[in-house]
């Protein structure tokens, strides 16, 4: 049933509605959720996949566990913390390095031990977990990014966010921090997205709340044309991603590291949909790719065939809508 | 569950909240308006005699079939005789007896009716009269006439109609002048005709009651005449020769006896006298479904206590409300704290009016907010920083009504029936949202949950639709099916539009 949007929906644009009623419920069971949504767990099984994930540091289940941290940091100047179950970006904190008796913030700002404790305390008490209950704080390596997205970020660390659909990458952004989205790589905290050419890797224009934009606020410089590194490995690890979440909607969330390459940071079975903005291309008309494609040959187990599968997909179907995007 | 189970959930859901619906509201007469006032007449004959020495016995011929009148009660009051109702031929009969009695006697017999176009006795078909004995002359005359008026028409209608014609036809022939002569009043008048027609072996009888008009002290008992045409009784007007009752007219006895009889008494007097009042529709249902012993009533709202359908008229509303808040969030794309805390804002809006509730929750939230940012640099775990809040948000709703109390504003101490933990939760998820995303989300999420909460309480506060919802809770059945055909709409929410609007031109 459609009540308005034709035009949205010749373009293959899809809904918020759509994607819960016809997209997470069939293809994401309820009770897989929990390898995405604690991140303590994710790490586990993607590390059993042999996906290449940021170093576990500590894990703070409990109020008591919370006072350890100090002790269990003082071998590490920076590092990242962030609630297991959180969601959207919300209670992490990263830390570059100490000052005296400080902890320094990426964005600069000097935070005490004591703030730091209860900042943990509160994760461990739940107030960022998606369902409200006790949580866990994880303290995990902290990404050195790498420079080739100086020009078109601001501090943080910008990531790859690539949408998996029935184990095929579907499309891609880059999330590239900004002053104004203090460091952080989400979009709803004011981070830029940029919209990735799945076939190549190059980025395309970008998206900021819901507008589409063509220079980075901060750096002025273009978006545009950005070859993104390691792209085969990252679309590799995305297609990863479904074997250890099952899930047939998934969005992966990569980092590039400096010294370690692509570490796969976080998995949501509910990604959001700006993506589609920053690509100017809707999802569906990739998904019915997919589909059509996994009717013909049988599901391919091997990762990186389906990683390597996603240009003959888009040759086909979506190649055409970013070039145009492109041009 | 795929979309046809769906669909067919929904329509069986719809189906039968819908019949129910229908059949309560035109079968049973439940008003499907809350200020549909029926009237309803109430109609006392009074018997006034006075005793004599020894046991008293009194009659009185009340109404047994009463075609396009519905009853709701019928009473007698007489204090100290014992009461029966028998069926008799033609009606029923009210019995009245004591062993004695002295002085002044007064026996009153009521029935509450209201004009109800759907009812309709069945009466049974007459036997074929005999040929009454009257005396010559009139007996010549009355064959003579007959045989006239039978060769002037064509059916018992007609028959009737051309009888009726020569009877009151100002100069009459010389028969009628013979027959009528001497006879005054209605019912005698009737009684003549009755005879007259049993001469052409048409079943007949005199229809008596009183007309449902105005305020009658003292109603006088006019006389119609019933004729069987071989199918059904037709009612005439013995003076117009009209057809058909006036609806206003309430039948009580078919027969040409004197409507109340007194053994052990003197001086009998019957008065009629006829009330108009004006029920309210409900308690009409009510009424008659105890005099019919029908269950519907019983296993509907107003069999609970008074208390109890208070709390339900409130209650019965919360689903509505709900089906705003899927519309606005799921069809809009507006953004609330939680799933029911708009709905549960609107409810206690119901209690402060509109404007006092948006006035107050907006400033309770803001303060509770403003204090919640000073605890924030307490650094308190997380479920004592909560329980601060309430007891803050306590102590402000104090703070409030006693201030407005002081000014004058008596809606400021309505503030006490806002749901406090709400407020607590609101203002802890608004501060959190504040601190991670900013200020704008928070007022974003705080503005939709208002214009939820807004909406919610001005579609629950629709009379029509409470009193609707209330009389038939069936119809929660109809806002399911729509609720569980909303959860399988995939369409774009509104507010996705433009958001997405980039997308539609770069096509």
């Amino acid at each position: 049933m459609r009540l308005w949007g034709f035009a949205l929906n010749r373009a293959g644009v899809l809904g918020i509605n759509e994607r819960n009623a016809g997209y997470i419920m069939p293809l994401n069971p309820r009770r897989l959720y929990p390898r995405v949504d604690d991140k303590v767990r994710t790490k586990a099984l993607a590390r059993e996949a042999g996906m290449a994930v940021p170093e576990l540091y500590f894990v703070a289940r409990s109020q008591a566990d919370a006072l350890r941290l100090p002790d269990a940091l003082s071998a590490h100047a920076s590092f990242v913390v962030k609630p297991a179950n959180g969601s959207g970006g919300d209670g992490i904190l990263v830390v570059d390095g100490r000052y005296g008796e400080h902890y320094r913030l990426i964005s600069g700002d000097l935070m005490s031990e004591t703030a730091l404790l209860h900042h943990v305390s509160n994760i461990v008490s739940g107030q960022y977990s998606l369902t409200g209950g006790a949580d866990s704080a994880l303290v995990e390596y902290r990404v050195q990014f790498d420079q080739v997205f100086d020009a078109i970020s601001f501090q943080g660390v910008p990531d790859v966010r690539i949408i998996v659909y029935r184990g095929y990458p579907a499309m891609a952004m880059v999330r590239l921090p900004t002053r104004s989205s203090g460091g952080k790589a989400n979009l709803h905290q004011g981070a830029v997205g940029a919209g990735v050419d799945i076939a190549s890797g190059l980025t395309l224009g970008a998206v900021s709340g819901n507008d589409r934009v063509t220079m980075h606020p901060d750096t002025l410089n273009e978006i545009d044309g950005n070859q993104v590194p390691h792209w085969d490995k990252l679309l590799e690890i995305a297609a990863l991603g479904y074997d250890v979440s099952e899930l047939g909607y998934l969005g992966v969330d990569m980092v590039i590291d400096r010294d370690l390459g692509p570490l796969m940071l976080e998995m949501n079975a509910r990604p959001g949909l700006n993506i589609q903005i920053a690509n100017g291309a809707g999802l569906k008309p990739r998904f019915a790719a997919i589909d059509q494609h996994l009717a013909s040959i049988p599901f391919e187990a091997d990762p990186a065939a389906r990683a390597a599968g996603r240009r003959e997909l888009i040759l086909r179907l979506v190649a055409p809508a970013s070039v145009s995007m492109m041009g | 569950m795929n979309n046809r189970s769906v669909h067919v959930i929904a329509f069986l859901c719809a189906v039968s909240g819908l019949a129910l619906f229908f059949y309560k509201a035109y079968r049973l007469g439940f008003p499907l308006t809350a200020d549909t006032d029926r009237t309803v007449w109430t109609i006392e004959a009074s018997l006034r005699f006075d005793a004599r020495p020894g046991p008293i016995k009194a009659e009185l011929k009340v109404p047994a079939l009463t075609s396009g009148f519905t009853t709701l009660s019928e009473n007698s009051v007489s204090g100290g005789y014992g009461f029966n109702l028998d069926y008799a031929d033609g009606g029923r009969l009210a019995r009245w007896a004591v062993r004695s009695a002295d002085g002044e006697q007064r026996l009153y017999y009521r029935v509450v009716v209201y004009a109800d176009p759907s009812v309709e006795e069945v009466d049974t078909t007459p036997p074929f009269p005999d040929i009454p004995a009257l005396d010559e002359p009139l007996r010549t005359a009355a064959v003579v006439l007959m045989e006239e008026v039978r060769e002037q028409s064509a059916d018992t209608d007609t028959l009737v109609a051309e009888l009726l014609t020569r009877v009151n036809d100002p100069t009459p022939g010389p028969n009628v002048e013979l027959l009528f002569d001497g006879l005054s009043g209605s019912l005698r008048r009737t009684q003549r005709l009755i005879e007259l027609l049993a001469f052409a072996r048409v079943p007949a009888r005199p229809l008596r009651g009183v007309l449902l008009a105005d305020e009658q002290r003292h109603a006088p008992v006019r006389t119609y005449l019933e004729v069987h045409n071989g199918v059904n009784w037709s009612v005439y007007n013995p003076r117009t020769a009209r057809l058909g009752l006036p609806s206003n007219f309430y039948p009580w006895w078919r027969g040409v006896d004197a409507l109340a009889d007194v053994q052990g008494g003197n001086a009998l007097d019957l008065n009629f006298a006829v009330r108009r009042s004006q029920v309210d529709s409900l308690d009409v249902v009510a009424q008659r479904s105890v005099a019919q012993g029908s269950i519907a009533l019983d296993f509907s709202l107003f069999g609970l206590p008074i208390q109890t359908q208070a709390v339900y008229a409130v209650l019965l509303m919360v689903p509505i409300g709900a089906l705003v808040m899927v519309v606005l969030r799921n069809f809009v794309g507006l953004q609330t704290f939680g799933s029911f805390m708009p709905l549960l804002i609107a409810i206690s809006f119901r209690e402060t009016d509109l404007l006092a509730g948006f006035v107050l929750f907006s400033l309770l939230t803001s303060l509770g907010l403003a204090i919640r940012f000073g605890l924030e640099k307490l650094r308190l775990l997380l479920v004592p920083r909560l329980t601060a809040v309430l007891i803050i948000v306590v102590i402000l709703m104090l703070v409030i009504s006693i201030l407005a109390h002081r000014l004058g504003l008596e809606t400021g101490l309505s503030v006490a029936l806002f749901p406090m933990v709400i407020i607590a939760m609101t203002i802890e998820r608004m501060s959190v949202i504040w601190e991670e995303r900013g200020a704008a989300d928070a007022i974003k999420a705080g503005v939709g949950s208002l214009t939820v909460a807004a909406f919610a309480y001005l579609v629950m506060g629709i009379d029509a639709l409470e009193h609707l919802i209330f009389t038939f809770p069936e119809l929660l059945l109809v806002v399911l099916a729509i609720v569980l055909l909303s959860g399988r709409y995939t369409g774009y929410r509104l507010l996705e539009l433009p958001r997405f609007a980039a997308l539609e031109k770069s096509r």
